[in-house]
This record gives structure tokens, C-alpha cells and sequence, in this order.
């Protein structure tokens, strides 16, 4: 019984709190009851046995007590913005079609461009991950209290300001889709680097994005392209070591999540998806292959540059280039970029320097990686690369 | 939902200024042009025209004293240079709404405040 109430959390929890927002309208009060109904599943169902329903029931009961909970507090205070009160459903409803999945509204209320990024990452993790205040605050390190803040107003914004609770009309989908992909993808990163299970999280708001929104190609690309970036935590570092991907262990690769990547990659092409995330997907996919081809994806990252208009693509351009017209050709690009301040800019024109046999140059483009660099797995990597330079 | 929203000039070219007048006719028509559409979209209740930032006073009053200063309470650049309300659905339209409003393309920004 603990499993299955685990699993009716995990799986539900997020539909149920979706389903109770949209007929609440207040965030606070809907977690109260979400909340209250999952202890009384846990009180009832190892006495009662599940119900067949488990996220029905979950709805229902939660709806039933936010609604005598607003009775209670309008018979205190006599007032309440909440005028019509629906009536108490006293009988399980028996249909799972008759609870919409409205998880979709509550993503894009969460990611509305009002509410600052920071804002919009905590509030996402909140509602539709189930994290906890503590657990988030943990994960973006930050104090307890702060994160609470954060989340507090941001609820209240929505609520002030009237952020609809709604899937954007078309004219405003683009943007606003480009909005929650984004906040997925960052709680994707701030995974990547070893904090797993938001790279986790992140994994599961993608594949429900890319289950609500099966025609959208973007959405299957970043779910693609987490997938397979996902796949290789495992081969990325030894003994608390960088591993950089041609020295991976492919034996440490999870074969079965690269081929979900490559299904949902798929998916996105055939939906004629030319966007950033599709592009990134199809660069991570070429990564996986053996041999590499190293021209194809520096082809690929082109188009994304051109896309994104961004130095950081350009320099994984110009990494690519190196290996398929030679170090020189990779110099070049990066020499003509202005990004002095990005510590792999330095580390990638140390490398290619090196290769080159440029030892000094390659010395002091280390040693300005290092002096930028914040991440101990990094600043090893580079420590050994100097070591190796006879610095 | 009930919305004020503020329009800060900002770099916005005033009527009367050489920044205004260096203006196109074209241009110029499309402003007024723009601020009459907005004006007539339904649930707005427009602002009372104001004059310019830099003919006001700003008043505090400390120990019982009034100290008045020439000039608007912020930088003549962020100073208010119009309002109006609006009765719209949600915030969604209250932005669309601001997007449409002339200072908001041309140096300006407006800010949407929910009223109580």
C-alpha cells in the first residue's frame, strides 16, 4: 500500500494540484487541499483498499474539503472572493475523463513571462514537481526562508495581477512555449552537475510536456536532447574525475534511454521541427555515434548559431571544426569571438594550441581557464592539462 | 479585472520638443493615430492629459515644515507622462493592450498595476 500511495503521489500529484487550482483559482488553498487529500488516502486506502481510481478520488476528495474549508471561512469572516460556492460532490465520480488534466494551465501560469526566471523555475518545481519549499531552496542554494519568499510572491502576483490560468491562444504560443522550455531545460542544467535528481525532475516535466503537447516539435526536442544527455551521466566522470565524451566508457552509456532520445529526436523531425532544441537534439544524437562526424555537427551547430545568434554555440562550432578541418581552422573561429570572460572559451584554444604544439600559448590560455574557473572537477581537469604542459 | 496603467516616457519624443518636430507627419499621425485606437478600445476609460514632467512640483513635509522641490519626484526620464484604465479579463490583455500604446515602441514603457 505504501508503493502504490507513493506511486498515486508521484504520478498524480501534479494533475490533482493542476485540477484544484483551476477550480480554485488560488494557489495556496489549492495545496492545502491537494495536500489533505493525500493524507486521507493514506489514512483510508491501506483500511478501505484504493479506490480505481486513484486521481478521481484524489480530486474529488480534495475539492470537497477546499470547499468546506471555504464554507468554514466564510461563515467566520462573511466574506469571500469566492461567491458561488459549488456544492460538495458527495459521490466518487467513477470516470477518470471526468477530471480534465489541466497540468498544461497550470505550466504556462507558472512560466508567464510576469514572473521573474527565478520565480518561474521555484513555482514549476513547487506545483508540478512536487518539490518541496526545502528541497528547492536546497537545489538553487539558496536560504530556506528566501526560496519561501520567492514563492510566496510569486503566488500573489498571479492572483493580483490576473495571470490567466489558461493555454496561450496561438498568437502568444511561440513565446510562451519558449518560456517553459527554457525553465525546463535550466532545471536541467542545474542538474547536470551532479545535483541528479533535478536532472530527474526535469526529465519528467519534459516527457508530461511532450505527452500534453504531442504536436509540438520543440518539445520533443528538448526532451530528446535531455534523454541523451542524460544517458552518459554515468560515463562523465571517474573517481570525481571529468570524463570528456571521446574518453567515455560507451559500456557506462544507458543504451535504452539514447534510444528513447533518438524515438523522441525522431518524433521531432518528422513533425518538421527545424527549431534550437531539435537542432541540439540532433547534435547530441551525432555525439553518440562511432565514428563521430565531426563536419556534419559542425554543420548543425552553424544552423544553431544562426538560430540563437549566440558566441557559446559558435564555440562549439569552432570545437567541431577543429576535429574536421584541423586545429587551425578551429582557431580561427574562436579568435574572432568575444567571449573573454567564459573560462571554456580559453580551455578549448589551450587545447587546440597544445595540439598544435604551441606549448606556451597553450600554457597561458590554461591558466586563464583556471583562473575562471569555479567547478573542482573542472579546475582538476585543467591542473592536469598544465601538468601535462610542463608548467 | 481592474488595471491602471502608467506610461513612463522615457525617451519618448513630446509634442512641442525638437525631438518631436525632427517627426515625419507619417509619424506623427501614426502616434495620435495609435493613441485615439487605444483610447476607443473597449473597457478603457482614458487619462486626463498631463503636462510635461518638467513643470512639476514635488511637495514633502518634514516636522510640520512644507518643502516643495521644482521639478518630478523621479528622474525627468522616469517620470509619469500619462495613464489610463483598463477593465480587462486578464493580465494577458492588459499586456496586449500596453503593446499597442505609442511610448511603449518609441524609448517609453509602461507599467500594468492590478487596482484593488
Amino acid at each position: 500500500m505504501d508503493a502504490i500511495l507513493d506511486q498515486a503521489f508521484r504520478e498524480q500529484r501534479g494533475r490533482v494540484l493542476a485540477a484544484l487550482i483551476g477550480f480554485l483559482g488560488d494557489f495556496d488553498l489549492a495545496e492545502e487541499a491537494t495536500q489533505e487529500a493525500f493524507a486521507i488516502a493514506a489514512e483510508r486506502w491501506p483500511r478501505d483498499g484504493a479506490p480505481t481510481h486513484p486521481g478521481t478520488w484524489l480530486v474529488t476528495t480534495a475539492r470537497n474539503r477546499a470547499i468546506d474549508r471555504i464554507r468554514r471561512d466564510r461563515t467566520l469572516a462573511e466574506k469571500t472572493r469566492l461567491l458561488d460556492v459549488p456544492e460538495a460532490v458527495e459521490d466518487i465520480m467513477d470516470d477518470e475523463s471526468t477530471f480534465p488534466d489541466e497540468r498544461l494551465e497550470l505550466v504556462f501560469t507558472c512560466c508567464h513571462p510576469a514572473l521573474d526566471t527565478e520565480a518561474q523555475v521555484a513555482l514549476t518545481l513547487r506545483t508540478l514537481g512536487g518539490l518541496s519549499t526545502p528541497e528547492i531552496a536546497r537545489a538553487f542554494l539558496v536560504a530556506e526562508p528566501t526560496m519561501a519568499q520567492r514563492l510566496v510572491r510569486a503566488k500573489r502576483k498571479i492572483k493580483a495581477a490576473g495571470i490567466p490560468f489558461r493555454v496561450p491562444p496561438d498568437h502568444l504560443l511561440p513565446d510562451r512555449l519558449a518560456a517553459v522550455l527554457a525553465v525546463v531545460y535550466l532545471i536541467f542544467n542545474e542538474g547536470y552537475s551532479g545535483r541528479n535528481h533535478l536532472a530527474a525532475e526535469a526529465l519528467r516535466l519534459g516527457r508530461a510536456l511532450a505527452e500534453l503537447m504531442p504536436d509540438e516539435p520543440e518539445v520533443h526536442g528538448l526532451l530528446a536532447m535531455m534523454l541523451m544527455h542524460d544517458a552518459r551521466r554515468a560515463a562523465r566522470s571517474r573517481d570525481g574525475d571529468l570524463v570528456l565524451l571521446a574518453d567515455q566508457d560507451r559500456s557506462l552509456w544507458d543504451s535504452a534511454q539514447i534510444a528513447a532520445g533518438r524515438a523522441q529526436l525522431d518524433r521531432a523531425l518528422a513533425l518538421r521541427g527545424r527549431g534550437p532544441y531539435v537542432v541540439q537534439a540532433a547534435i547530441a544524437a551525432l555525439h553518440l555515434d562511432e565514428p563521430r562526424d565531426m563536419r556534419q555537427i559542425a554543420a548543425l551547430y552553424g544552423e544553431l548559431a544562426r538560430l540563437t545568434d549566440s558566441p557559446v554555440v559558435e564555440l562549439s562550432r569552432a570545437v567541431a571544426v577543429a576535429e574536421s578541418d584541423g586545429p587551425e581552422a578551429g582557431l580561427e573561429i574562436i579568435d574572432g569571438l568575444d567571449l573573454d570572460d567564459y573560462r571554456y572559451l580559453h580551455s578549448t584554444r589551450g587545447e587546440l594550441l597544445r595540439r598544435l604544439g604551441r606549448t606556451a600559448e597553450a600554457r597561458d590560455a590554461f591558466s586563464r581557464a583556471l583562473a575562471l574557473v569555479d567547478d573542482e572537477a573542472e579546475r582538476r581537469l585543467l591542473e592536469r592539462r598544465l601538468q601535462e604542459l610542463g608548467a | 479585472m481592474k488595471y491602471m496603467l502608467l506610461i513612463h516616457q522615457g525617451t519618448t519624443p513630446l509634442p512641442g520638443t525638437p525631438e518631436w518636430e525632427g517627426l515625419s507627419d507619417e509619424q506623427k499621425g501614426a502616434v495620435y493615430a495609435g493613441y485615439q485606437a487605444v483610447n476607443e478600445t473597449p473597457g478603457m476609460t482614458p487619462g486626463v492629459q498631463m503636462a510635461s514632467p518638467d513643470t512639476a512640483t514635488t511637495v514633502r513635509v518634514q516636522d510640520g515644515r512644507t518643502l516643495t522641490t521644482d521639478g518630478p519626484f523621479v528622474d525627468i526620464k522616469e517620470a509619469i507622462g500619462g495613464y489610463c484604465f483598463l477593465e480587462a479579463d486578464d493580465l494577458d490583455a492588459a499586456i496586449e493592450l500596453a503593446t499597442k500604446i505609442p511610448a511603449a515602441s518609441m524609448g517609453g514603457a509602461i507599467e500594468v498595476r492590478p487596482l484593488v
